[in-house]
């Protein structure tokens, strides 16, 4: 090839390349500023609403309190239900399981879990909870729902936190006489707290923005405070929902309001969590 | 020194030690199996109470499959879904549309242009967009995407399968563009050094060499963004408007599968036929992901095992 | 010095020797035969040093004197080895507590993320004693035969990570010696650290050797030279046989007047 033919490809690969940077860099860029749009937006309609009344009312005085009740109780009994048999289940994937076919089964099994639509878990508890353990419409029904939703998540986010500790602190242990149990419980638990813990949250903070698995496990449109696990609840994603349908749209200030305390709620989670991962993950590895 | 010998076989320390790692490990092997067993069961316990619609004579698969009429309360009643499968067909199809493109070209230029901050940056934010719940999108299509769509297509409804679908792209785009990301990063970077180190611009490097080997992971992911737009709810009962129609139409409203068992469940006889027929559109819906993230699964651990990960 | 778990185990009242006797062993990963035929000893209170170039087995040979490769999975130990003439693989031996009989300290130094106080006490902890004032007293005498007492006795709570990379080494020597071993292995314990920190490990070593038993496995001959009383010297000699030992004797003799021609070779150079 000439140079002067080289020369011209070069400068044209140059100029595709600049245009490349440009098309895919406004697409991740239009990606973040939808969401910055989206928060902005929640934001400005939100924001007005939110007051400690707001938050500590009944509806009938314009508060949403019973709709945070319930699904902090949501979320507390989905975290009972999903987080020891999702941890143990982690436990045994990075530690024990051998490389055979039913160990990939079994991770196979969960990476499906992880993509059945929540609308089907919903089905599934009304089903089973509801209908066949016959809790009713209740507390405990829907964390049962929201466990199932969630365990994929635990034990992923176990595994993977697992994986991350270094072999030689096993090895180490080992050799000092340790059963593998005991390793497991005195060094790679420790050392893999901080991502389990983090994961674990952001699992929770997602089981708790979920509507279609309470739809008809637990939520009702109006229902006082509860009182026992057998109670029915108020749900904010719920909560959100039903404001935002209802024909004669009479509090858009509710639904934004709900809508901000729900987003916010999770986000400050999420950061938190991550931010103390951070933190904490430097203690594990030099 | 002179120190009394320690005896080699089970001393009581470690007898019990022993007994304490049995049963441990008894307890969280059984617990590895917790997810075939839920799996197992989802399934049994859909087609048991599919069961009784798919085997009455008035309503059997293949006519619900491929029946267009779905009237519920009449006598007979009839369980024809056919048209809520093409509405699920539509907004899917105008997620992916949106999202599969954005959605890549996103990841590449995460993974091969850019810099460490706005790497970090990018990969928060778009953790934050998948955090946000689902009513949170419906509120945006129903308030912002709809009214806008509506405007500026000078259609008579907000609420459209179109308008829908562009809510579920920016739900099926922080799982494309993560996984995408992921399967470009694993590249090796020898790869990547030698076709740089041939002359090549970052560009052709990245359309030349690293996409074609992250192939299998951008497939995966695009199966399975297309599984969370196929099975999201609230988002589609919220935007997608409802009709009963069967039409291709995208600037016509839309009653995805999800929408269906969601809007009708409240008010169904528990253990009748209808209730039944609506386990059966559940059962369609886990069967159609089911095969999608197995496709993503299987195509996954082959990109896995090729770069030993 | 007392132990919590005399009163479980039985006291046998012959000494604890730390001797080793290998007759004959091959270790085998799957259908692979790595290592076959050696037969040695180990003479107690002495330092040992297993030699050869990468690949020749000397590793795997030492995973063998603790049971390590049975973590590894499939594999075979064949022959016999005896320590203090009970048979380490015989079927009722308790990996566990073979274990807290022959320590190891590893190529990297690999603490774990505590405090300086906890990981020498881990070990000790893990046999059952409880006693805060035995803890104690048996972490300060740990860390004084690893050398490290002087720079960290002050503050026993501050974390291993913060530590340097020598200091670390020394940590995890005195983590090893807590359990009071009759023997410690050790697999090329200064490979990954600066020659100060070398020289203090070597000097360690070479106070141990009075009571404790020494395997080391080096690819520094001049450290083999200067530390050690006996020289292993083992060689895969093609990729279809198995490694093997060559020659064990005297460190001083092998490295004047070796017996076998590999040895001369594999010392003055001539490979690996």
């Amino acid at each position: 090839m000439t140079r002067a033919r080289a020369r011209a490809r070069t400068r044209r690969a140059r100029v595709v390349e600049t245009l490349m940077r440009i098309v895919t860099g406004g697409a991740a860029a239009l990606i973040v500023l939808s969401a910055f749009g989206l928060l902005g937006y929640l934001l400005v309609r939100g924001l007005p609403s939110i007051s400690w009344v707001f938050l500590t009312a009944m509806p009938k005085l314009g508060g949403i309190f019973p709709a945070i009740v319930g699904t902090f109780w949501l979320t507390a009994g989905t975290a009972v239900f999903s987080l020891p048999i999702g941890i143990a289940a982690g436990i045994y994937l990075s530690e024990y399981a051998p490389r055979s076919r039913r160990t990939r089964f079994i991770r196979l099994s969960i990476a499906n879990m992880a993509g059945v639509p929540s609308i089907v878990y919903g089905l599934f508890g009304l089903a089973v909870f509801v209908m066949l353990f016959g809790f009713k419409v209740s507390i405990l029904s829907g964390a049962l729902t929201l466990a199932c939703l969630t365990l994929p998540v635990i034990i992923t986010t176990t595994e993977e936190a697992l994986r991350q500790v270094p072999q030689d602190l096993r090895q180490a242990s080992l050799a000092l006489g340790a059963t593998r149990w005991r390793t497991i419980y005195k060094v790679v638990l420790p050392a893999a707290a901080p991502g389990i813990v983090t994961g674990s949250i952001l699992g929770l903070s997602r089981a708790s923005g979920e509507t279609a698995p309470v739809l008809f496990t637990a939520v009702f449109f109006s229902a006082p405070l509860p009182t026992s696990p057998f109670d029915k609840v108020m749900a904010l994603p719920y909560h959100i929902y039903i404001m935002a349908t209802q024909p004669n749209h009479p509090q858009p200030g509710i639904v934004w309001g709900s809508a901000l305390v729900l987003v916010a709620g999770v986000t400050v989670i999420n950061i938190v969590a991550a931010a103390w991962r951070s933190r904490a993950r430097r203690r594990v590895t030099w | 020194m002179g120190e009394p010998r320690r005896k080699l076989t089970g001393s009581g320390r470690t007898g019990r030690a022993r007994a304490t790692e049995t049963v441990v490990r008894t307890i969280i092997a059984s617990s590895g199996w917790v997810a075939i067993v839920i799996l197992t069961a989802i399934a049994i316990f859909l087609g048991t109470n599919a069961w009784p619609a798919l085997s009455s004579p008035v309503a059997g698969l293949w006519r619900m499959l491929t029946g267009t009429a779905w009237y519920s309360t009449a006598t007979p009643p009839e369980f024809g879904f056919l048209p809520y499968i093409v509405s699920t067909l539509r907004v899917t199809g105008v997620a992916l549309a949106i999202a599969v493109p954005i959605g890549i070209a996103a990841a590449v230029f995460i993974s091969e242009f850019a810099g460490r901050r706005i790497k970090e940056i990018s990969k928060s934010i778009i953790e934050f967009m998948a955090a946000v719940p689902s009513v949170v999108y419906g509120l945006m299509g129903v308030y912002v995407v709809g009214p806008a769509v509506k405007d500026l297509l000078h259609l008579t409804s907000a609420l459209t399968a179109l308008s829908a679908g562009i809510v579920l792209a920016f739900m099926a785009l922080p799982t494309i563009v993560s996984i995408s990301e992921d399967a470009m990063h694993a590249v090796p970077s020898d790869l990547r050094m030698g076709s740089l180190a041939l002359g090549n611009t970052r560009w052709q490097t990245a359309y030349k060499v690293i996409v074609p080997a992250a192939g299998s992971g951008i497939f995966a992911s695009v199966m399975l963004g297309m599984g969370r737009a196929i099975g999201e709810t609230m988002v589609v009962l919220m935007v997608a408007g409802g009709t009963m129609d069967l039409t291709w139409s995208l600037t016509a409203s839309a009653r995805p599968l999800t929408a269906v068992i969601a809007s009708e469940m409240g008010e169904v006889v528990q253990g009748g036929l209808h209730y039944s027929a609506l386990f059966v559109i559940g059962l369609t819906l886990f069967v159609i992901t089911f095969a999608a993230n197995l496709a993503a699964d299987l195509v996954l651990e082959r990109q896995r095992r090729r770069w030993r990960r | 010095m007392a132990f919590a778990r005399k009163k479980e185990g039985h006291v046998v009242s012959t000494l604890q020797q730390g001797c080793f006797d290998l007759r004959d062993v091959s270790v085998a990963y799957g259908k692979e035969t790595a290592v076959s035929g050696v037969a040695m000893s180990i003479e107690p209170h002495s330092v040992t040093a297993l030699i050869g170039p990468s690949g020749c087995g000397k590793s795997t040979l030492l995973r063998c004197l603790n049971r390590m490769n049975d973590e590894l999975g499939d594999v075979r130990v064949g022959g016999t080895i005896l320590l203090d003439g009970e048979d380490i693989y015989s079927g009722d031996v308790d990996p566990v507590e073979l274990r807290s009989r022959v320590g190891q300290v590893f190529q990297r130094p690999n603490p774990f993320p505590m405090s300086i106080y906890d990981n020498v006490a881990y070990g000790p902890r893990t046999l059952g004693t409880r006693d805060r004032g035995e803890l104690e007293a048996l972490i300060e005498d740990s860390l004084r035969r690893a050398a490290l007492w002087e720079e960290v006795g002050g503050n026993l709570k501050k974390h291993a990570f913060e530590l340097s990379g020598g200091q670390q080494q020394r940590l995890c020597i005195a983590r090893a010696l807590a359990t009071k071993p009759e023997v410690l292995l050790m697999d090329e314990p200064a490979s990954a650290l600066d020659p100060i920190s070398t020289q203090l490990i070597e000097d360690t070593i070479a106070e141990l050797k009075s009571d404790v038993t020494i395997v080391i496995v080096t690819h520094n001959m001049q450290q083999a030279a200067r530390i050690s009383d006996r020289t292993a010297f083992m060689l895969r000699e093609s990729m279809d046989r198995p490694a093997g030992l060559v020659e064990i004797g005297d460190t001083r003799q092998m490295f004047t007047k070796p017996v076998d021609k590999r040895t001369e070779a594999y010392i003055t150079g001539r490979f690996g």
